[in-house]
């Protein structure tokens, strides 16, 4: 029940952050959403991602409001907007369409398959000796994935870094010229 | 710590940072260390320890931050705790596989038990940490050289 409202809450948010012309307050209404979501983890008793998500979103935050706060940045909406309308209501019908049918196939909410969860939950505290097991599943069992995921990580910090350096002296030289 | 009232946040924010600042950089290593006894680890403890930085740049204006940490130095840090992961998983080829957990496994509950997990913890609460409060440092220093010129 908690769970529902929380989701309805979540969309709502995200409608209004579509929506909202000011670009502070989508801002504000993104961050809404976060929150919200992190709720919804505590509820799903999942206190992991509850804690990464809630940091998280706290570091997206700032970095937002630090970047939109000053800027003023109407939305422009202008013509075609029927068209616009129309192919967003044709694509939310096929993708509720193809969702609902994708859907029917898996199994139902709480009640999921258990053919290898069932091992590392019997083995995973005396094969791993970590108690926490969520840690003992990403650093031992699948470790590879936590390893992709650091990966891209490391190259998305690289391409920040590479697009943001400050102009070096020979370019600055050349605009003095 | 440079107290320049010119930098900054108002008083009232600069004292509670002061009080508080500490025990997010705490709060932060705890979580890292604990994070195979209790939820939370490494990618949430270094973002933990990496939003210290930030307050503090955001109370205090960014030259606290930047003048100890520059970022050559962060991304130094950044492929430290790289390397650090994946020497850690080749640390398996001991044992016969990839991210074999070779180490004594010890007892459970305790600090010291699970291996290599722990170093695994830590190695990523670097890369992620020093990773974001990199991306931080860029865009700041970014804007005050737009500032300047």
């Amino acid at each position: 029940m908690e769970l529902h409202i929380l989701l309805l809450f979540m969309i709502f948010a995200a409608i209004i952050a579509i929506e909202v012309k000011d670009l502070l307050s989508s801002v504000v209404a993104m961050g809404t959403v976060g929150f919200a979501l992190c709720v919804a983890f505590l509820i799903l008793k999942a206190p992991d991602l509850a804690i990464t998500q809630l940091v998280v979103e706290i570091l997206c935050l700032i970095i937002l409001i630090r970047a939109t706060i000053n800027k003023d940045l109407p939305l422009v909406i202008e013509g075609r907007w029927i068209f616009n309308t129309v192919s967003t209501l044709v694509f939310i019908a096929a993708f509720l369409f193809f969702g609902y049918q994708a859907l029917k196939e898996l199994p139902a909410f709480g009640e999921p398959l258990m053919h290898v969860v069932k091992k590392y939950l019997e083995e995973g505290t005396t094969s791993t000796g970590a108690v926490n097991l969520v840690t003992a599943v990403i650093l031992d069992f699948r470790a590879y994935d936590t390893l992709g995921e650091a990966t891209v990580l490391f190259a998305s910090v690289i391409g920040i870094m590479a697009v943001l350096r400050s102009p070096g002296r020979k370019k600055i030289e050349e605009k003095e010229k | 710590m440079i107290d320049n009232s010119k930098t900054g946040m108002s008083l009232i924010v600069k004292t509670i940072t002061r009080l508080t600042v500490g025990l997010i950089l705490l709060f932060g290593i705890y979580i890292v260390l604990h994070g195979h006894l209790s939820p939370g680890g490494g990618f949430a403890g270094g973002v933990i320890i990496a939003l210290s930085f930030v307050h503090l740049m955001l109370a205090f204006g960014k030259e606290v931050v930047t003048s100890k940490i520059s970022k050559n130095l962060a991304s130094n840090l950044e492929s430290i705790g790289a390397l650090m992961f994946l020497s850690i998983a080749a640390i398996g080829f001991f044992g016969g596989s990839f991210f074999l957990n070779i180490l004594k496994k010890g007892e459970p509950f305790e600090l010291f038990s699970a291996g290599t997990i722990p170093l695994s913890n830590l190695a990523i609460s670097l890369k992620v940490g020093i990773g974001l409060l990199a991306i931080f440092l860029a865009l700041v220093i970014l804007e005050g050289a737009k500032k300047e010129r």
